[in-house]
């Protein structure tokens, strides 16, 4: 069925809509066929965006988009549920409103709230027709039988009514609106960053109910035991010291002069953001390069403190023989840790995570060495750990709040029941 | 155990001998894993002596020969020593002994007392020198003595020191005392 | 009774350094290639981090990353009127085990052979004169040239990022190189690495005797490097924990640094570890390979069959599994027929420690890597004049101390008791100021008659398949040419200022108990002959053409430098012929 309407509203910001929306000329209400090869690729490359893969595949199982794949919340797991086109238990059967609600508004095919481990606050910057076009792809994979329980969470948060109280609080429904002052390249970004890539589902801290601290925007917050960095324009704990072309790099290929993917974005990069248009990582990389920094100011621990000392022992026996003396590290192979934004997070979680756990850096197609951390979790004590990465964290120009061992044993134990 | 260790390397005022630097510690758990018991060695019959260049036709691997040969020694200086153990007799007296082992003027019963002399020096010494984790070598006593600056991987910055003598105190792999910081010395 | 798995295009037996490029090169071509490998998985940061790999305990002296004999070992004779007894633990050489082979424990000394190695009897006859020879020596021509090598070398040497200083630049000598080395058509992929104080005092002493040192080619890098795959390597530390270990920091090459992370992104590769293959299949006319049968874990029985078989395990190993399957007729030294098992060579081996005077040398001589060392060349191949000498080979001899690990690098002078109060002064005394080369002689071992593998009548392994047999001995030839080696090195070493040498000459009979190196070659020769080789010029089976057998086992003899330059060359070079020649046309590539 073709439904063609004339776009109607204003010409401004229509065709500024248009010209980003890949050349759709004539937006319909929404019905697109699936036959329609540009439509199908159109969607393939949304959902890649939009990272659906991710979220809605077990990992190592070869059943893409199926579901069954626990979401980890700070309120306990939810299931991602089968989004192929299975009649039975699948999305086949439904029709393109309640797909289009489920994605942009958060609301279920039977009328019920759905949690925003499903990113729709997101989604919602998306169009109809973006969301139609994914519609379109995912109607095309290979549907899979696959029954999946969704609501694992524990009571109350089960309770779904609770989401409308949520949504009131947290949730703003609206397609992205372009910014006339900023280019297309500068709108393309906030669109993707805001919209199908949800980079503020991990990288803004969350309020205790689990909404946006909007205050905080993409300043970093903690998640599934690490802590996703800040990527606003702090120099400090932030990407200031990044060029936009740094910010590119590391989202097309994992890695760049500073550092590497690893953890949860090594997923992200892997699944998502390498298979972006070398476009579209650039719009990204320009939006965030214009973001503000705050810039707080730290004073480093004193090199002749016993802590410090330690760690440098630490760090010379056991850390330079990769990360360098110099802190400079191996370009591509292993990171900086002078002058790195992550070593100096104010969240240390992440980085003690690394030397107790180790961590791999994602392969791409560009960078498949893959470089890997070893775990030092076995060999330093709680105290050793805070005195290296003190040492760490304030050395070669870095100041970074101090760790201390509690903090470290705290996370050993916490990190030690994950699987991952 | 103790004792044969004290005499393959006794202990002087500057640095522990084989007993006080763990040597018999570490020997007894090598004996009790998988070196005692030849562990991945092709033990399939038939057992023939051969050429010594073809190595060891051993059926019955170090566990056994150091229960034999600590037996076989305690018994011999027994016969020949007033009655006396190994370890209680006079350092010189164990000196003597040995020596004479060694030299293969004194033979041992049920076993070669030149061979198990030389995998007790092999072992006794190797524990000595390996890392401390081992239950040898107490607090890198050998490396200090020697030298060795122990377990670790970076020397790109001295390369180039031709004749210098490296300033770093050795580590082992559980580290070394300045990495803690209520013990902290130079970096 | 087997289980009879999917077919593939094609199956590789062995994951180490030829398996590994085999793959890769296959699988560009877009074939489905599955290799099969006898040992685990192997990845640097979760099995030899830079925290636990410097055990020297562990790893050297009980020698984890190693094949155990009760797996599979080798049984030993001197000659052929004696019983060869079990290997039952390691001594002479040291097989791998894993993914990565000895590619992930080797050291990285990365030579190339001389043009003349390639054509060595016909050179030395023209030379000395036939006569000259032993009359029991069988070496023979590999087949190929070093000229038609010399890419193949190269690409070899760049996917490696081998560090060294050219020698022979497209036939200019160049100075600070070897100065014997085949014409090599462009520089070392990234220069020489810096020496330690005792290497370099080695070549000012070498120079000063009139001799052109220079430093031994290195697979450990001397900066970051990026391979033609993208796969990038870092600088070499110098950690002095080399052979015998696995790299921490992703600076030596070897498989899992330089060919593995591409090689597992792709769809058509797929490989099976801890499984062991225990016998080539062929069809009834014994001419074809079906595939391969091989037992895993769990000891059960799987057919893998594919229409292309490489066999890459170890040079041994492939001499025992021909004989195992039944391919190519076995060696019989006493009528000299037979190809599989003939022409089997090591490496001759020995030093020159030097003591100096503490108080004047500090050597430092745990500052190491695996392939730093300065050399010379004037005393291998046919680089002299054998004819007053009365032998023939040679080798290089360098400082090419790799480290200073206690347990092994604790020695006293020559004289010094073995325990007590003087031993233990003696260490103390001696450690920082010994020079301790190791494989300071690194000579040629030239094939001979009755030097040759073939199955034990009377020990089994696992499977209850009979051992394979060596049939090894230090000839007198090669016990001339390491004592004039050994003699020239002493000078050299002396020359440096030591106060006091010993000198370890390497003489028969061949001894199972000391470490020799694990270059062992042979017993599945190339050549140009069929009655006289069991490979042809592209390694490909005379007896089964959709076989190819790469490794040491190629080598007709061996030369005076390390294998491993030249074992990677001819995998490439072996790639190439399939992927140009075998797959448009399958079938013989060289008239029988």
């Amino acid at each position: 069925m073709h439904k063609r309407n004339k776009l109607g509203g204003g010409i401004g910001a229509a065709a500024l809509a248009a010209a980003l929306f890949g050349g759709f000329q004539t937006a319909s209400a929404g019905e697109i066929d699936s036959m329609n090869f540009t439509a199908v690729d159109r969607g393939r490359y949304l959902s890649i965006l939009s990272d659906c893969a991710s979220c809605h595949t077990v990992p190592q199982k070869n059943q893409p988009f199926a579901g069954g794949r626990p979401i980890e919340t700070p309120f306990g797991s939810i299931v991602a549920p089968n989004i192929t086109p299975d009649l039975q238990t699948g999305i086949g059967s439904w029709t393109d409103d309640q797909f289009d609600n489920a994605v942009r508004k958060g609301i279920g095919r039977n009328g019920e709230r759905l949690y925003p481990a499903m990113p729709f606050n997101a989604y919602t910057k998306m169009s109809r027709q973006d969301v139609m076009a994914i519609r379109a792809y995912l109607s095309t994979v290979t549907a899979v039988y696959n029954p999946v329980v969704a609501n694992t969470l524990p009571f109350p948060f089960n309770i779904r009514m609770s989401m409308r109280v949520w949504d009131g609080l947290y949730f703003t429904e609206g397609e992205y609106v372009a910014d006339p002052h900023k280019s297309a390249e500068w709108n393309r970004g906030a669109f993707l960053v805001d919209g199908p890539a949800h980079c503020g589902a991990c990288h803004t801290p969350k309020t205790f109910l689990g909404g946006d601290k909007t205050a905080q925007y993409l300043q970093g917050s903690p998640l599934q035991g690490w802590s996703a960095p800040n990527i606003t324009n702090d120099t400090r704990t932030g990407i200031g010291g990044w060029s936009a072309d740094d910010v590119a790099t590391y989202l097309k290929t994992g890695h760049n002069r500073i550092t590497a993917a690893t953890g949860p974005m090594a997923e992200a990069v892997d699944l998502s953001t390498s298979k972006m248009t070398d476009d579209d990582v650039k719009a990204i990389a320009t939006y965030l390069k214009s973001l503000p920094g705050e810039e707080k100011p730290q004073t480093a621990m004193a090199a002749s403190s016993p802590e410090m000392r330690a760690g440098g022992a630490i760090y010379r026996d056991q850390c330079s023989a990769c990360h360098g003396q110099d802190g400079k590290g191996v370009d591509r192979l292993f990171p900086a840790v002078a002058n790195s934004s992550m070593a100096r997070a104010d969240d240390p979680t992440s980085v003690i995570r690394i030397v107790l756990r180790g961590a791999r850096s994602v392969a791409t197609d560009q960078e498949p060495t893959a470089p890997g951390m070893p775990s030092y979790g076995w060999q330093l004590k709680d105290e050793q750990v805070a005195n290296v990465l003190n040492y760490v964290r304030n050395s070669w120009g870095n100041a970074a709040p101090a760790i201390s061992p509690d903090e470290v044993g705290r996370l050993r134990a916490s990190v030690a029941k994950r699987s991952d | 155990m103790e004792a044969l260790a004290d005499r393959i390397i006794p202990p002087d005022p500057q640095t522990p001998g084989g007993k006080d630097s763990g040597s018999a510690v570490f020997v007894d758990r090598q004996l009790a894993g998988a070196y005692g018991s030849q562990e991945g060695h092709y033990v399939r019959p038939p057992f023939i002596n051969g050429m010594k260049n073809q190595g060891a036709q051993s059926e019955g691997g170090p566990r056994k020969d150091y229960r034999d040969g600590l037996a076989a020694l305690d018994k011999i200086c027994k016969a020949r020593e007033g009655g006396k153990a190994f370890a209680d007799l006079t350092d010189d007296r164990k000196d003597a002994v040995l020596k004479d082992i060694e030299d293969g003027k004194l033979e041992l019963e049920g076993i070669d007392g030149k061979s198990f002399f030389a995998l007790a020096i092999k072992d006794v010494q190797t524990g000595f020198l390996a890392d401390p984790i081992y239950g040898g070598n107490h607090d890198m006593a050998a490396w200090k003595m020697i030298g060795f600056p122990g377990a670790r991987y970076n020397y790109l910055d001295w390369v180039s020191r031709h004749n210098e003598p490296y300033p770093l105190p050795p580590v082992s792999m559980v580290g070394r005392a300045e990495w803690s910081s209520n013990n902290s010395g130079a970096k | 009774m087997a289980r009879i798995l999917p077919k593939k295009d094609v199956v590789i037996v062995g994951l180490g350094w030829t398996g590994s490029v085999m793959a890769n090169e296959l699988t560009d071509e877009g074939l489905d290639v599955i290799a099969i490998e006898r040992g685990p998985w192997r990845d640097a940061p979760t099995d030899f981090p830079p925290s636990q790999m410097q055990d020297e305990l562990r790893y050297r002296i009980r020698h984890e990353l190693f094949l155990r004999p009760d797996q599979l070992t080798f049984t030993l004779r001197n000659k052929l009127d004696q019983q060869a007894l079990p290997m039952r633990d390691w001594g002479a050489f040291m097989p791998p085990n894993g993914v990565g082979g000895g590619g992930v424990h080797w050291n990285g000394e990365m030579w190339r052979f001389l043009p003349s190695d390639f054509v060595l009897k016909t050179h030395l006859t023209q030379r000395y004169g036939a006569g000259f020879l032993p009359a029991d020596m069988t070496i023979q021509y590999w087949g190929i040239t070093y000229d038609e090598l010399e890419p193949y070398y190269d690409r070899f040497e760049y996917l490696c990022g081998t560090s060294g200083t050219a020698g022979n630049l497209r036939g200019q000598i160049m100075e600070g190189g070897n100065p014997f080395e085949g014409p090599r058509s462009r520089d070392y992929p990234t220069k020489a690495q810096t020496q330690p104080f005792s290497h370099t005092l080695f070549a000012k002493a070498a120079r000063e005797l009139g001799y052109k040192p220079f430093p031994q080619p290195s697979g450990n890098l001397s900066t970051a490097y990026t391979n033609p795959h993208g796969l990038r390597m870092g600088p070499c530390t110098y950690c002095g924990f080399c052979e015998w270990f696995g790299c921490s920091n992703y600076s030596k090459a070897s498989p899992q640094t330089t060919i593995l992370p591409v090689l597992v992104r792709k769809d058509n590769f797929t490989a099976r570890d801890n499984s062991e293959v225990v016998k080539i299949n062929t069809d009834r006319s014994g001419k074809h390979a079906t595939g391969v049968t091989f037992v895993d874990s769990s000891g059960e029985t799987w057919e893998q069959p594919a229409d292309l078989v490489i066999l890459s395990a170890f040079s041994m190993f492939n001499a025992q599994l021909m004989l195992h399957s039944g391919i190519g007729q076995p060696y019989d030294p006493k009528t000299g027929e037979g190809r599989i098992g003939r022409n089997f060579t090591h490496q001759t081996i020995s030093s020159v420690n030097g003591f100096f005077d503490k108080s004047k040398f500090n050597f430092n001589p745990f500052i190491a890597s695996g392939s730093i060392g300065m050399c010379i060349d004037e005393f291998n191949g046919d680089n002299f004049d054998h004819g007053p000498l009365g032998f023939v080979g040679g080798g290089y001899v360098g400082q090419v101390q790799t480290g200073a690990r206690p347990i092994e690098s604790a020695l006293t002078p020559p004289g010094t008791p073995k325990w007590g109060a003087a031993w233990k002064t003696a260490i103390k005394d001696n450690y920082l100021s010994t020079v301790k080369p190791g494989t300071g002689v690194h000579g040629s071992f030239y094939a001979y008659r009755d030097i040759y593998l073939d199955l034990d009548p009377l020990y089994k392994d696992r499977f209850g398949r009979p051992l394979m047999r060596m049939t090894i001995d230090i000839k007198e030839n090669e016990a001339k040419q390491n004592r004039y080696l050994t003699d020239k090195f002493a000078e050299i070493i002396k020359a440096m200022g030591a106060t006091s040498l010993a000198k370890t000459y390497r003489t028969a009979p061949y001894d199972a108990t000391t470490y020799q190196t694990t270059h062992l070659n042979g017993g599945v020769i190339m050549g140009a002959d069929p009655k006289t080789s069991a490979v042809n010029r592209y390694l490909q089976s005379w007896d089964v053409s959709n076989l190819f057998v790469l490794g040491a086992s190629a080598f007709p003899q061996n030369a005076g430098y390390n294998p491993t330059l030249t074992v990677g060359a001819l995998a490439y070079w072996a790639a190439d012929a399939i992927r140009n020649q075998y797959l448009k046309k399958p079938g013989p590539l060289v008239d029988a």
